[in-house]
């Protein structure tokens, strides 16, 4: 916790002896900036989508169709006794039949709005909602299957597999592009240190001869580079989080897209994060240059 | 102080001298002689571990220079001021921070501000004291460098040609500086090639002459 104080107060006669460099300075704290805004939004993105993929999950979870024989004849007769078994079975909260505008609704992508339902041999669907401690599927697909052939339980788990997924794979991705973007912080801020270190090679003699510790020398690369990666990937976080309140808001994804509970730590971590990478790269590449100096 | 016990050094196979011993004893002077080539900065560098020997010792106040870390030649280097023919400050500091610089990289800020004083009227660089390095003269750089070196208050100064770029006046002031800290009780090296400077010392300090040439290291004395 010192060290980091000592970090972040530094000392003043000590950042001094490095002289302050323009154009360094500023490309490190644009590329980290940028870098940041790159994160976040990718961040968000990723943990949306996770978020939106874990409630249709949820919801898909709850509920289950229950699809009964398409037999006009004896249509009002099953669907009394489909409910009353789904009444009668414990962990079913509710059960609904889907009314005729409903089941139009659903055929609407492939028929057409005007479909002619009442003339036509469908099957009447069941909404079944689980209770908080649901029903074993099995069991009430095989009482089904007693008492109405024909009758088919779909509890949608072949469409909630793969949607958990791809839930999984798209916080796959933004974990990894985290990654990236980490690795070419420190890439991109070795090389700023290393080109900083040569321009000041003659500092860095001056500083070696009248007995300057190694790591006295790196401190004042170091706080510096830390620093200015730290207020770029500030800026950068900053930024993105305005443009995330910006997005349109259409009601679908796009307005979803944002932080939400603990996401809310990311924004905060981004830059802690950013600042820690940039210690570390310029701390190693001010080492390794001084130990190519007596 | 400093010891070298039958130390050579050669540069790509090329050797510059060999079997070396010499000692620096406490509050000598020394002037290191030779012509162009022999070694004698060279020498200066293996003593304030800027080089390590090839074979024999440097014995850095006690020390074997060769081993040690980054860290402890950094610490023998707090105890010697090292004045080059040309000196290199930080162009982006004044001439008063540069000469504190040592008391700050020693964490000794704070003791800058009594002694810097003091030591700006003793080189006379009082009035240039908020100048950068870059508008000094040459005299003035030598100065400043000298400062820069005795502000540690270390035990050895060693100066390379410190006299090469200025003319007699100055030259016989930066020399009259060196006594006066020889005085104080430190222990001078200065590498020169000319011997009119040292002629002119003479009957000012109790100085050993060292010739460096042709690989070996004699007391010249008398023949100057």
């Amino acid at each position: 916790m010192k060290g980091l104080l000592d970090l972040i107060v530094g000392d003043p006669q000590a950042d001094r002896v490095v002289p302050p460099t323009g154009i360094t300075a500023r490309l490190t704290v644009f590329v980290a900036g940028v870098m940041a805004f790159l994160a976040l939004i990718a961040l968000a993105i990723s943990l949306t989508t996770g978020r939106v993929a874990d409630r249709w999950a949820d919801e898909l979870a709850q509920a289950a169709t229950l699809r009964l024989p398409a037999d006009p004849d004896q249509a009002s007769g099953i669907l009394i006794k489909a409910l009353e078994v789904l009444e009668t079975t414990p962990g079913v909260a509710s059960a609904r039949a889907l009314s005729s505008e409903e089941q139009q609704a659903l055929l609407a992508p492939w028929f057409g709005t005007d479909l002619p339902l009442d003339t036509l041999s469908i099957p009447q669907l069941i909404e079944v909602i689980a209770a908080e401690d649901p029903y074993d599927p099995a069991g009430l697909q095989a009482r089904l299957t007693a008492e109405i052939p024909g009758a088919v339980l779909d509890d949608h788990g072949s469409w909630r597999a793969p949607l958990l997924a791809a839930a999984s794979r798209v916080r796959l991705i933004g974990g990894a592009v985290i990654l990236l973007i980490a690795a070419s912080v420190a890439a991109m801020i070795t090389l700023a240190a290393h080109a900083s270190l040569s321009a000041n090679a003659q500092v860095i003699r001056v500083l070696r001869q009248i007995g300057a510790r190694d790591v006295y020398i790196a401190r004042a690369f170091v706080r510096r580079y830390t620093l200015r990666t730290g207020l770029g990937a500030i800026v950068g976080v900053v930024s993105a989080l305005i443009v995330l309140q910006l997005l349109p808001d259409d009601g679908g994804f796009i307005a979803e897209v944002g932080f939400a509970g603990a996401g809310w730590i990311w924004p905060v971590i981004v830059p802690l994060l950013a600042a820690v990478v940039a210690f570390f790269a310029t701390r190693a590449a001010a080492f390794a240059r001084l130990r190519e100096q007596t | 102080m400093i010891e070298f016990d039958n130390v050579s050094y050669d540069y790509g196979g090329s050797p510059l001298f060999s079997q070396l011993s010499l000692t620096l004893a406490p509050g000598s002077f020394h002037f290191l002689t030779g012509p162009s080539g022999a070694g004698k900065t060279t020498l200066l560098r293996l003593c304030y571990g800027d080089l390590q020997a090839k074979t024999g010792k440097v014995r850095l106040f006690g020390q074997d220079a060769g081993t040690l870390d980054r860290d402890g030649v950094a610490m023998s280097r707090r105890r010697i001021g090292v004045v080059h023919q040309e000196c290199q400050f930080l162009d982006h500091l004044s001439v008063a921070e540069n000469i504190a610089l040592p008391l700050t990289v020693a964490g000794r800020s704070a003791e800058a501000d009594g002694n810097l004083q003091e030591l700006l009227s003793w080189v006379g660089l009082g009035p240039q004291a908020g100048r950068l390095p870059p508008q000094l003269s040459g005299g003035e750089r030598q100065r400043a460098a000298l400062a820069r070196a005795v502000i540690m208050s270390p035990d050895v100064i060693i100066a390379d040609e410190p006299t090469g770029n200025v003319d007699w006046d100055m030259s016989q002031r930066l020399l009259a500086l060196l006594v006066e800290l020889n005085r104080m009780g430190k222990t001078v090296l200065i590498a020169t090639h000319d011997l009119t400077m040292i002629r002119s010392l003479k009957s000012d300090v109790d100085a050993r002459v060292l010739r460096l040439k042709d690989g070996q290291i004699t007391a010249a004395g008398a023949a100057l």
